[in-house]
């Protein structure tokens, strides 16, 4: 399958948008361009198994390299291995959920002057960013792709968001420069430490490896860097701002796709090509997770506004994600990555129906709501199944991913692994209050009278959250397909963690 | 004979369009519209037959040509010639249009001499055949008071830098007894004087590329002069004296690396943190786009740092890209100062609501001198950043990186008060006029596809 159309289609389908003539045009080019693209996901999935099937032993499928500018030996590689299929699906059920809550932006202040194109042009030139920075395997490139998916994210929060957007969309915009300026200072530092023969080639340098010295110098600063797009304590502060000023889909993006950018950088950039960084820094990476997982989860008990009440929970689910890149086992990596794709999918879900429930009461505080089960049945179901999947529920996605990264930190048998291991699991605790006490308020209880006649959710929401939560509850019930599409990768990286 | 002529054909073509102007003005005069067109035309002419040169040495090597130096001097032409395209507006009005052009043109022509120079004395004669008619053309905004102070402290500066740079050169003569540029590097081996000689030349280099401490005649330069002048002045001047500063630095003064060197990290850190600390606080959007200009410059002297060939390509490289984003942003600003007087960064609150083309060329050409993707902008600052940070301190390089995000905060304020902030009574739809439109797509072609099409930086880097 060439991995060249998972670029191409968001960027002819935001052409289009660009071309169309009105915001009934803008709707199905973009809804058909992202449905398309998640059929392309899907059938990647399928290539990629029956290739694996076939005995391709390759670390990376569907390769694809191009000179781009050999003087300074930056290449065009693509190519992907499981992880970042799964990845890659991540983004397509995301993007495509995304399309369908913004049906109506049009509705919102800036819409009405007329800029419902330019949402969705940057809607999916945001989509690009990322499935680019999934498939690519030249750190200039993928580096490329990144930077690319921060500005996007500025114009959408800044233009039609709400509360104090411009102040959030600064915020976001500057802290994620910040950080890929992180990146690309250590990026460089593995292109110059690579000895004689520079080389931005992720393969290329896993293979030739690098100086010890080099990995201890630069780890901190590619991991810092990502870590900052996926909230690592003490960077997350742009999280809550940014994920409360953006509209629906734009938060759904943040949370879904854009913290996810980090995750897989911290995992196959900095822990991948600097194993022995990694080592050095692990305990530190152990630390500043932990203190994220529970802080996350005690601010998020904190909160009174739906939105910030998922933005911060987001910082402690994130926080598995670098937990688990930090206990350096084999199971706790894939546990990582399953919690990328569970976080996701559920975080998506979360903010699809908090942006349901806004445009019909326009209100986000939870003690101005009640009730609301019966008015509005089926938003409160996707209520209470995005708060469940969020609180560990077994038959759900979260409780998969998260059981994942427990298992894997048990299996680091000393005491300070331990103590870390019990410390987060402690904040499943915490999140089943704030979930339940939340969904109770809002659901149930007597309701308020201008709550009377609110209508149940469009078929574009129906749809929108029909897609994520077969996506949570297929890896929920069967963790199989994603635990094996996963492991191999995972086991290549802790291959060269330990040294092999 | 032919050689010669073909040698040094583009100052031969611009000195004749010089002269053709000078005719037009004495005889009977001509329509200033029509003039333009005819000015216009044949400027791009100019830029057609700077694709063809021919390599080598006139004059003793006073005068050198390679295939290098010919696209350097195209770059050039091609900033002159998109500069008549976007100030049309202004330059239509102008009772004085030839003898505008006139001067444009003999700047450039200086400013052609200056890059082939090989040999301190050219170069120190071109120097002053380019920067003398940037001063008269501060000027004029005849009625406007600015404008004369603009030219006044242009003048002053010029001067006084002119001054240090002759003491330099003669400094370089006495401590070395040669001035020409083949010459030098063997004579060169580290000893005070010579340091003390090369100290005044980087000196005078620095006044005219604004780097701190000597930019405090930029901003009111820059803002009391038209925008035409701005323009050229923050670009293709700099653009060419950024060209021969590489020349000087790595092929004349290579012995003296490390001193340079160190002499370029102070420098260049300087001028970036105060081109951006100061832009960070400018309403006018003339002084803002100055001072983004000095911290560009920072830029270009970590790239220049690094003093590899690869330096080389990213320099031009990035000269190349700043002249299609910078142009473009300065493009919208005299267009909107033209037909409206607004020049401030609250004038142009809910700029879009009324005129999304210029808008979004304006946030394009912000996104590119800001280093975004996917325009070119990026590619141009990565490729000076990488070949600055070979053999770069750490923490110069993390220095660099981080002014990257600071210069982001204050480009994301003009766009920010486009897209996202309110205004009563916005600006009115503004028309744009044919020519105008002409150098906004030229411009914007360039900041996309520059980067992108890969095959550009190729040839630069194995020129």
């Amino acid at each position: 399958m060439n991995l060249l159309l998972l670029i191409g289609l968001p960027l002819l389908t935001a052409v289009g948008v660009l071309l169309s003539r009105n915001t009934q045009q803008v709707r199905s080019i973009a809804f058909a361009g992202s449905a398309l693209q998640l059929v392309l996901a899907i059938a990647l999935i399928y290539f990629f198994n029956k290739e694996r099937a076939a005995g391709a032993a390759a670390q990376m499928l569907f390769e694809q390299n191009y000179a781009l500018f050999p003087s300074l030996n930056i290449n065009f590689h693509i190519g992907v291995d499981g992880i970042s299929v799964a990845m890659i699906l991540l983004t397509a059920l995301v993007v495509l959920a995304g399309v369908l809550v913004s049906w109506n932006v049009e509705n919102l202040p800036a819409g009405k002057a007329g800029m419902t194109k330019e949402f969705y042009f940057l809607l999916l030139l945001l989509a690009m960013g990322a499935y680019g920075f999934f498939i690519s395997l030249d750190l200039f490139v993928l580096f490329f792709f990144l930077e690319i998916a921060v500005i996007p994210k500025y114009l959408l929060i800044g233009t039609w968001g709400s509360g104090k957007k411009e102040y959030s969309a600064n915020k976001l915009a500057l802290m994620l420069m910040a950080g890929s300026s992180l990146v690309i200072v250590g990026i460089l530092g593995m292109y110059f430490g690579n000895g004689e023969h520079k080389s931005f080639d992720l393969v290329h340098i896993a293979q030739t490896g690098l100086s010890s010295s080099v990995q201890k110098l630069f780890f901190p600063f590619l991991f810092v860097g990502f870590g900052v797009f996926t909230a690592l304590f003490p960077f997350h502060t742009w999280v809550p701002d940014g994920h409360s000023s953006a509209p629906t889909a734009g938060s759904m993006f943040l949370a879904g796709i854009s913290m996810k950018l980090g995750g897989y950088g911290c995992l196959r950039v900095a822990t991948y090509l600097m194993p022995q960084g990694a080592q050095e820094y692990s305990n530190w990476i152990i630390v500043l997770s932990s203190i994220a997982i529970l802080y996350g989860a005690f601010a998020t008990m904190m909160q009174r506004d739906l939105k910030y009440m998922n933005a911060y929970s987001s910082i402690s689910h994130c926080g598995f994600v670098l937990l688990g890149i930090g206990m350096l086992t084999k199971t706790a990596i894939v546990g990582a990555v399953m919690q990328m794709v569970s976080h996701g999918l559920m975080t998506a879900l979360f903010f699809a129906v908090i942006g349901m429930i806004y445009e019909r009461t326009h209100t986000r505080q939870i003690n101005e709501m009640g009730g609301l089960l019966k008015v509005m049945p089926f938003t409160m179901t996707v209520l209470f199944i995005a708060g469940l999947c969020s609180l560990g529920l077994p038959g759900f996605s979260g409780f998969v991913a998260e059981m994942t990264v427990f298992m894997g930190s048990w299996q680091n048998a000393d005491n300070f692994h331990r103590i870390a291991t019990v410390v987060a699991c402690m904040s499943i605790v915490v999140t089943a209050v704030y979930i339940l006490r939340a969904i109770g308020q809002v659901a149930m209880g007597p309701i308020k009278e201008s709550f009377n006649g609110l209508s149940d959710a469009s078929w574009n929401e129906k749809l929108a959250a029909a897609i994520l939560i077969i996506g949570i509850v297929a890896i929920g019930v069967a963790p199989n397909w994603l635990n094996d599409l996963i492991r191999p990768g995972a086991e290549i990286i802790m291959n060269k963690i330990s040294g092999k | 004979m032919s050689d010669f002529l073909l040698i040094m054909k583009n100052e031969l073509v611009i000195t004749f369009i010089i002269f053709l102007l000078l005719f037009i003005k004495l005889g009977r005069g001509m329509k200033n519209e029509s003039l333009l067109s005819l000015i216009q035309f044949l400027l791009l002419l100019n830029v057609g037959q700077g694709f063809t040169f021919l390599e080598g040495n006139l004059f003793g090597n006073m005068f050198t040509n390679t295939e290098q130096i010919a696209f350097e001097k195209n770059i050039l032409n091609l900033g002159v010639y998109l500069i008549s395209l976007l100030c049309s507006g202004w330059l239509k009005q102008h009772k004085h249009l030839p003898e505008f052009f006139m001067l444009m043109l003999s700047a450039l022509l200086g400013m052609n001499f200056l890059i082939s120079s090989g040999n301190l004395l050219m170069f120190y004669l071109s120097l002053e055949l380019s920067s003398i008619p940037i001063a008269a053309m501060a000027n004029f905004d005849l009625e406007k008071k600015a404008s004369s102070e603009a030219a006044m402290k242009m003048i002053l500066s010029s001067a006084f830098s002119s001054g240090i740079l002759l003491f330099g050169i003669s400094l370089v003569y006495g401590a070395t007894g040669t001035i020409s540029f083949a010459e030098l590097p063997a004579a060169l081996n580290g000893s005070t004087l010579q340091i003390l000689a090369f100290v005044f030349l980087v000196t005078s280099f620095a006044f005219k590329l604004s780097v701190v401490p000597f930019h405090l005649w930029t901003a009111d330069v820059y803002e009391g002069a038209p925008v035409p002048v701005t323009s050229f002045l923050s670009v293709i001047s700099k653009g060419s004296v950024a060209f021969i500063f590489i020349t000087v630095l790595f092929k004349v003064f290579s012995p003296l690396q490390q001193t340079w060197y160190n002499m370029l990290v102070i420098l260049s850190i300087a001028t970036m943190i105060t081109g951006n600390l100061f832009a960070l606080r400018q309403q006018n959007l003339k002084r803002f786009l100055a001072f983004s200009s000095i911290a560009q410059v920072g830029f270009i002297l970590f790239g220049i740092s690094g003093g590899t060939a690869a330096s080389t390509s990213a320099v031009i490289y990035f000269v190349l890209i700043y002249v299609f984003s910078n142009l473009a942003a300065f493009g919208v600003v005299s267009i909107a100062s033209s037909a409206t007087g607004k020049e401030t960064i609250n004038d142009f609150k809910a700029f879009y609501q009324n005129n999304k083309l210029l808008s979004w060329v304006m946030a394009l050409a912000l996104f590119s001198l800001a280093g975004v993707p996917p325009t070119a902008g990026f590619f141009g600052k990565m490729f000076l950043i990488v070949a600055g940070a070979g053999n770069s301190y750490l923490w110069f390089l993390v220095i660099a990186a981080l002014n990257l995000v600071v210069s982001l905060y204050y480009y994301l304020k003009v766009v920010r008060a486009i897209f996202m902030d309110k205004n009563e009574n916005p600006v009115e739809k503004i028309t744009i006029g044919a020519s105008e439109k002409l150098g906004l797509i030229i411009c914007s072609a360039g900041i996309v596809l520059v980067g992108l099409l890969s095959w550009i930086y190729q040839y630069i880097s194995q020129l």
